[in-house]
């Protein structure tokens, strides 16, 4: 094969001017050498302060009861369940970014797809807290799987409630095993770069002794592909199956078939702009713009704008369809949200969800990493406000007038929510600081020097 | 008494120079090499002759056990252990069983492309004798490595030396077992 004159010069991916040696450094040198930023410690001391309230109002829950937060009859899913769907919805975007656009060949994924792996897995465990919390005897959770007991009874498994025990479990092990073979190779250049004993001796048995042995890689390969093939069904299911949830009940609002390509979009909606939210400050402090370029941050930004883009869809057709389809209670359902004790949350998701993300439009919109940082929290307020309209409105005002009731919430309901954020936070920044944020063996693949040139021969 | 050598290796300082050496090695007749290398190189799987792996196999079975068992449990449980009638549905109420069946095909088949992959490498391995040439922990980092082990029948001291030697590496080193 002759080897011409760019023949095909890729888009940058990563800036021009990095060698193998220097991409490793980099990377590496935020866990091993350099001093951490002062960022680093603010961030992961907020993160902790907000994790002690957690367990300050976990503590209290564990001795009061579901109480404590203003679950009252008939809005009984409250904050918990508005949490869990946004927290797994923001985890979708790590195995999108991971799973689909590896399948999808599209490289420009591989200096973002570790920390929103990592974003992924934090986003799941603060997710999965919520249900657990949520069932009022939360130290008998493992009553939710099928196990031999002495009480002879067994989980009904045609609840759609038992499905998402486990679509979320085996999501949060699929992930996980996804991001530590990933982590794999780097984990190995981490034992090989550290002059820290212990630190040899931690990342050489997470390492599994890798030693970057071709025949290792090959299968090494294969088995990426096939996870990824693996957690592409299973992310869209994820949410589909949270989406089940709601819409298996016949509750107005909730009942309907579009529910699920809605929620898979809503997810990945808050993911990316959770994905920009965490990018945009960490490549600042840590120097990384040569890395996570500003293509990454216009690709992303794009993709909020494609999803954010169904979920107007969606909207217009839950008015539409609670319209055309004549049945009373829905039309209700949707002119209380609109007009109701919701309005203001119905509104401002309406705001912060379709309107605010139109400024994405514009390329000079999308080349701000400041400007983006907003829109990226715009969205996820908005994105936890439709949750939380759509829970809390459909069970507030339901069939019977005589059961309505408006939903207050107690300060331990903010504390709880405050407090994963925190969770999450905290469990983000030890990760930032003790392993690779970036994917260092697939920036490598990146740079022109990792491709063959084939001799004539 | 001294040990026999585990094999020579060559360092390379870009994978075209890699993948030409594993190409002339294998032309020269040496069958037991193994390259190493900080990202994978589809050429180099090409020149190794390494494309056959059992892994889709393995993940494959996973997953049709993982299917079955998901399917079984949810009949075991809702048909004969603990029979319930709910709203009149049949026992066998098998739409309701599709989800968690999907579950656990995914999830049978995750842990065994993630298991099978370490078993296929032969991990955790924590000491392997090319860890012990100095320079090897740039195979992590800007290094590409051949090694000629000395159980190829091929294999001989001096002349697998000279032959790497042909090959232009920066430098070859003796693998201590």
């Amino acid at each position: 094969m002759a080897n011409g004159p760019n023949v095909h010069l890729p888009k940058k991916d990563i800036a021009p001017g990095y060698t193998f040696g220097t991409v490793t450094d980099q990377i590496a040198s935020v866990v091993l050498t350099r001093r951490t930023p002062i960022f680093w410690f603010v961030s992961f001391g907020a993160g902790l302060v907000l994790l002690m309230f957690f367990l300050l109002a976990v503590g209290l829950l564990f001795a009061k009861g579901v109480g404590i937060w203003g679950l009252r009859t008939p809005v009984m899913w409250g904050f918990a369940i508005t949490n869990f769907v946004w927290w797994i919805g923001i985890g979708h975007a790590g195995t999108l970014i991971s799973a689909i656009l590896l399948l999808l060949n599209q490289q420009w994924r591989n200096s973002i797809n570790r920390f929103a792996e990592a974003m992924t897995l934090f986003a799941v465990a603060c997710a999965g807290m919520f249900p657990i919390l949520h069932l009022g005897r939360p130290w008998l959770a493992y009553w939710l799987f099928p196990y031999p007991n002495t009480m002879g009874v067994q989980p009904n498994f045609r609840s759609p409630l038992v499905w998402d025990v486990f679509a979320v479990s085996t999501y949060a092990t699929v992930s996980a095993m996804f991001w530590f073979v990933g982590l794999m190779p780097d984990l190995a250049t981490l034992r090989d770069r550290t002059h820290n004993r212990f630190a040899r001796f931690a990342y050489g048995i997470a390492a599994m002794g890798w030693r970057g042995s071709a025949r290792h890689w090959s299968i090494y390969e294969t088995a990426s592909l096939l996870l990824a093939g693996l957690a592409t069904p299973l992310v869209l299911s994820v949410h589909t199956v949270v989406s089940f949830d709601f819409t298996i009940a016949i509750v107005p609002g909730w009942h309907t078939t579009f529910l699920p390509p809605y929620f898979v979009a809503g997810a990945i909606y808050s993911g990316f702009a959770m994905v920009l939210a965490l990018a945009i400050p960490l490549r600042k402090v840590y120097g990384l713009e040569g890395l996570i370029t500003d293509r990454h941050l216009d690709n992303s930004a794009k993709v909020m704008l494609a999803t954010g883009l169904i979920v107007a869809y969606a909207y217009i057709l839950e008015t539409f369809a609670a319209w055309y389809g004549g049945n009373a209670y829905e039309a209700a359902m949707v002119w209380h949200r609109m007009t109701g004790p919701y309005r203001v949350a119905y509104w401002s998701l309406i705001s912060c969800n379709i309107l605010a993300p139109q400024a994405l439009w514009f390329k000079k919109v999308r080349s701000q990493p400041a400007l983006l940082f907003i829109s990226a929290i715009v969205v996820l307020v908005g994105m936890w406000l439709e949750r939380y309209v759509i829970i809390v409105s459909s069970l507030a005002q339901d069939f019977l007038p005589s059961s309505w009731s408006i939903f207050q919430a107690t300060r331990w309901d903010w504390l709880t929510y405050v407090g994963t954020i925190g969770l999450f936070l905290f469990l983000f920044f030890l990760f930032i600081r003790l392993l690779p944020m970036i994917s260092i063996f697939e920036v490598r693949t990146l740079l022109p020097a990792a491709k063959v040139e084939e001799e004539e021969s | 008494m001294i040990k026999p050598l585990y094999g020579l290796m060559a360092e390379f300082d870009n994978p075209t120079a890699l993948v030409a050496a594993a190409r002339a090695a294998r032309e020269k007749g040496y069958r037991k090499l193994d390259a190493y290398t900080p990202f994978p190189i589809e050429e180099l799987t090409d020149a190794l002759d390494l494309h056959h792996n059992k892994l889709p196999l393995i993940v494959l079975l996973g997953g049709i056990i993982g299917g079955i068992c998901g399917y079984m449990l949810q009949y075991y449980v809702t048909v004969i252990y603990f029979p319930i009638n709910i709203a009149g549905r049949p026992l066998h109420s098998w739409p309701s069983y599709i989800i968690i069946t999907f579950e656990t095909t995914i999830l049978f088949a995750a842990l065994s492309a993630v298991l099978g992959l370490l078993a296929l490498c032969g991990l955790p391995m924590p000491y392997h004798p090319t860890f012990n040439v100095p320079r090897f922990v740039l195979a992590s980092r800007n290094r590409f490595f051949l090694c000629i082990q000395s159980r190829d029948p091929l294999f001989d001291r001096a002349r697998t030396v000279e032959f790497l030697e042909t090959l232009e590496p920066r430098e070859v080193s003796e693998v201590a077992p």
